[in-house]
Formats: structure tokens, C-alpha cells, sequence
């Protein structure tokens, strides 16, 4: 497999070669990746309120946004640039310090998750041994954000959205982590690279037998209510809470709040497309060789965001075909239900490894 | 192999939350020098549909909430301790396994008392 390191190495020598000091060196590279993630995380936002508002059209007959540039493709940067222009509104009675800390902490927190995600062999920025587990820890601060912008707000909207908001995602993140470690009992690394490396002859979801599977459905499941979308997008119900938790940020103060969310979503689907379907791994069908060929001609970034790209699919229809649940049915669903499924599934996973029972 | 395999990954990760911090300051500063800045009483009031706000926001809240965070807690933790064991599973053996199931055996009588005594309910 082609490993993107290379690349990257090649840069550094050059660097050392041209007589740079090694700390000038390591600053250089360290700019440059600043660049990096924020072009690509500013991309894959845009990238994805497009996909969102055409999809969401697409589900209800209509065109979606048409006039600005072909297809509307142009769209989400006239929508970006308004809300760059908005005045940031200061009301009175909020926490200011708490108030403009949130966007921070959100922002950053869905940065350090996109920058650990592998998008091909190498092509990774962050890579510690126990990357998952990484991921998993700084997600919560995103939900610690959420918490401080709906209580700092002066707002009982807010106040209500933040609470339903925390609940739910302290709650789906013990289902999240349960589907996740089953696989990690599969694989027996928390390492991201060597758990795709692993799925070279067959990704987790079909060699890891029905566990695997029900861990797939639990993790797609809590995935979806932990970025607050779909059937669990009560914490911003708009009928109910105005705009939840964000309802009292105005201009790009809002925009921080809206980008963080189609990047967890982003982010959400990457994760089961690296845990669960190979990440950059192209689809292998034993005994066609002609067909494996071709797949191999499929570079490995374009393997890793079509399956994000289509486990975000599967989230956004979520939302137009399940109706909105109320907040007991939602913690009754996790606590009662997915929770002891995820503990089950995890000690059948256990036996199953235990037994060799996977391919 | 990182994408810089000569920089460590505690320098990486500063330079990604850096970023972070980066982006929204560079936006906010952004949007400070080219939008509007205009002050009314009216516009400075909680947004809660039209409908003049009574009281503080800041209150005490529903205890319900508090609850599932405890709970959160417990399992959070498990979650913790469960994750190296994962990792090692295989080479630990049958012991790790015994002592692993009487450890989730406990975490599940919790939940089961929990849920006895009516944690779980909403109302």
C-alpha cells in the first residue's frame, strides 16, 4: 500500500537540506499543518451544508438551493460571507467570559478530532498508540461547550436546549464507546493506523461476525444522537426551543456552533468508516481478481470519504424518515435498551474472540 | 508513521488546538472589523419568542438531568477501565477474563439497582 509518509519525510529532508535550523524547521511544518486543517476543515464544513441542503431537498421533492452558481454550488459561500457580516449581538445579563469561551471550546474540540483521523496510509497528522481513546476523551469537551453557551445564554431556551443537549450526549457516549471497544476487542489495538492495517483482507463489519454488526447498528445509532441530529435532534427542536442551545448567538458566533456540528458529523462517519469499513482498505471480494484490480486503482482518500461520505447519507435520511422522540423516550432508549445491548454484545464479542470464532 | 514522523504527537496535538483557538479568534476579529455595531434595549433582552422574560435564568434545574449525569459518571469510568483491557485481552487469558466479567457483574448490579429504585424514570 502507497504510504503517504513519504511525501512528507521528502519534505522534511529537503528542509534540512536547504541548511534550516531544526527548530525553524519544525515550526515551518508545524505552520504548514496549521493550514492544512484549517483549509480542510473549512472545506469539509462547506462541503457539507451543501450535501445536507440538497440532500434534505432531495427527500422532499424539491431542488434545494439552485440560483447561486451552477446547482447552487455557490450557495454556502454567499451563506458563509452573510454570516461573517452579521452583527455580534451583546445581551444583557449573560456570563460574558462563559458566553464567548463556548465557541472556543467546540471549535477546538472538532479540530484535534478531524486532524486525528486517517484519511490514507500515513495521511494522518496526529497518531498516538491509543488514537480512539484520544478521540473519544476530547470529544467530551465539545459537549462541555454546549453546556456553558446554553447556561451562560441568560435564556430559559437555552437553558432547556443545553440540559437535553448534555444529557443526551453524556448518555450515547457510553453506547458510542461500548460499539467502539468491541471492535477494539476484535482487533486487540486502539492504535487507528493498525486497526485499518488489520482490515487489509476484510473489514471489521463482515469478518467480525454478528457482533461486529450489532456493534455497527448501536454505534450508527448513537452516532446520531450524539452530534443531535436526526430523530434525537430535540435539544434544538425548533418548535419547542427556538434554536436551543445556540439560540441567543448571533452572526459567526452562531456560524462556530453550526460548523462544529456538520464537522462532528463528518467526524462521526469517519470513525465508523475507519472502525467498522476498512477506512482507506478498497473492497475486496474473495476469488474476483479482475474486480480487486480495479479496486486497487481506487486511491485510499477516496475509499476513506466515500464511506464517510455515505454513513452521512444514512444519518441525514435518518432524519427525514423517524419523527422527533420525547427526551424520556430518548434516555429510556439509551439506559434501558442500547446500553445493556452494547454490555451484551461486548461479551459476545469477548467470547467470540476468546473462541476464534472470527475469520 | 504520522504524516511529520519527526514531530511528536503532544507537539501536534498543541498545534491542532492552537489551531482551533486560531480559527475563532481570526473570525470573530474578522467579523468585528466589517460588521455593524448598533445598541437598542430592546435588542439587548433574552430572545424567548416575543414574550417578555419573568425572572432569572440562571436558576436551579431539574434534578432528573443530575441524575443520568451521575450515572454517566459511573459508566463513563467503566468505560475507561474496560478500553486497556480490550487492548491486551488476548494475551491476558482466562484470568483477565474472570476478572473482567466479576468487575461488569458489579457495574451491572449498579444499573440494576438504579434501576430498581426508579433512576431511570422521567417524570
Amino acid at each position: 500500500m502507497f504510504n503517504f509518509g513519504q511525501w512528507t519525510s521528502a519534505f522534511n529532508n529537503w528542509l534540512l537540506g536547504l541548511g534550516v535550523a531544526d527548530w525553524l524547521t519544525v515550526l515551518i511544518e508545524c505552520v504548514l499543518i496549521a493550514v492544512v486543517i484549517l483549509g480542510v476543515y473549512t472545506v469539509l464544513a462547506l462541503f457539507y451544508i451543501l450535501y445536507e441542503r440538497k440532500l434534505c431537498a432531495w427527500f422532499q421533492c424539491r431542488l434545494g438551493p439552485m440560483r447561486v452558481g451552477k446547482w447552487g454550488l455557490l450557495q454556502v459561500f454567499a451563506d458563509m460571507f452573510k454570516i461573517l457580516i452579521k452583527e455580534l449581538i451583546s445581551l444583557k445579563g449573560t456570563d460574558r467570559f462563559l458566553f464567548k469561551l463556548a465557541p472556543y471550546l467546540v471549535i477546538t474540540s472538532s479540530v484535534v478530532m478531524l486532524a486525528c483521523l486517517p484519511w490514507g496510509n500515513g495521511l494522518q497528522i496526529i497518531n498516538w498508540n491509543i488514537g480512539i481513546f484520544f478521540i473519544l476523551a476530547v470529544s467530551s469537551v465539545g459537549v462541555l461547550g454546549i453546556l456553558l453557551a446554553g447556561w451562560s445564554s441568560n435564556n430559559k431556551y437555552t437553558l432547556i436546549g443545553a440540559m437535553r443537549s448534555g444529557a443526551q450526549m453524556v448518555s450515547y457516549e457510553i453506547s458510542l464507546g461500548l460499539a467502539i471497544m468491541t471492535i477494539v476487542v476484535l482487533a486487540g489495538t486502539m492504535d487507528i493506523t493498525t486497526l485499518v492495517a488489520e482490515q487489509e483482507y476484510g473489514w471489521f463489519l463482515f469478518t467480525g461476525h454478528l457482533p461486529a454488526l450489532i456493534a455497527f447498528v448501536i454505534y450508527v445509532i448513537a452516532a446520531t444522537a450524539e452530534t443531535n441530529r436526526g430523530p434525537f435532534d430535540l435539544p434544538e427542536a425548533e418548535h419547542e426551543l427556538t434554536a436551543g442551545y445556540h439560540t441567543e448567538y448571533s452572526g459567526i458566533h452562531f456560524g462556530f456552533f453550526y460548523l462544529a456540528e456538520y464537522l462532528n458529523l463528518f467526524i462521526v462517519s469517519g470513525i465508523a468508516s475507519l472502525m467498522f469499513l476498512g477506512g482507506w482498505m478498497p473492497l475486496h471480494v474473495p476469488g474476483w481478481d479482475g474486480f480487486n484490480m480495479v479496486m486497487n486503482w481506487i486511491p485510499g482518500p477516496v475509499w476513506f470519504l466515500g464511506k464517510a461520505f455515505f454513513i452521512s447519507f444514512v444519518i441525514i435520511w435518518f432524519k427525514w424518515t423517524f419523527p422527533r422522540v420525547r427526551i424520556d423516550q430518548m434516555l429510556a432508549f439509551e439506559w434501558k435498551y442500547l446500553m445493556p445491548f452494547s454490555l451484551a454484545n461486548l461479551v459476545l464479542m469477548t467470547v467470540c474472540v476468546a473462541l476464534g470464532w472470527h475469520f | 508513521m504520522n504524516l511529520l514522523c519527526e514531530i511528536s504527537n503532544g507537539a501536534l496535538s498543541i498545534t491542532a488546538t492552537l489551531t482551533g483557538i486560531g480559527l475563532v479568534f481570526a473570525a470573530l476579529l474578522i467579523a468585528k472589523l466589517i460588521s455593524p455595531k448598533s445598541y437598542s434595549v430592546k435588542k439587548a433582552e433574552p430572545y424567548e419568542c416575543g414574550i417578555p422574560t419573568r425572572g432569572e435564568s440562571m436558576i436551579q434545574f431539574k434534578a432528573g438531568y443530575y441524575i443520568f449525569a451521575i450515572l454517566f459518571l459511573l459508566f463513563d469510568v467503566e468505560v475507561v477501565f474496560l478500553y486497556p483491557w480490550a487492548t491486551v485481552m488476548r494475551s491476558l487469558g482466562t484470568q483477565g477474563l474472570l476478572c473482567i466479567a466479576i468487575f461488569m457483574f458489579i457495574l451491572i448490579l449498579g444499573l440494576a439497582y438504579a434501576w430498581r429504585k426508579g433512576a431511570l424514570k422521567w417524570d
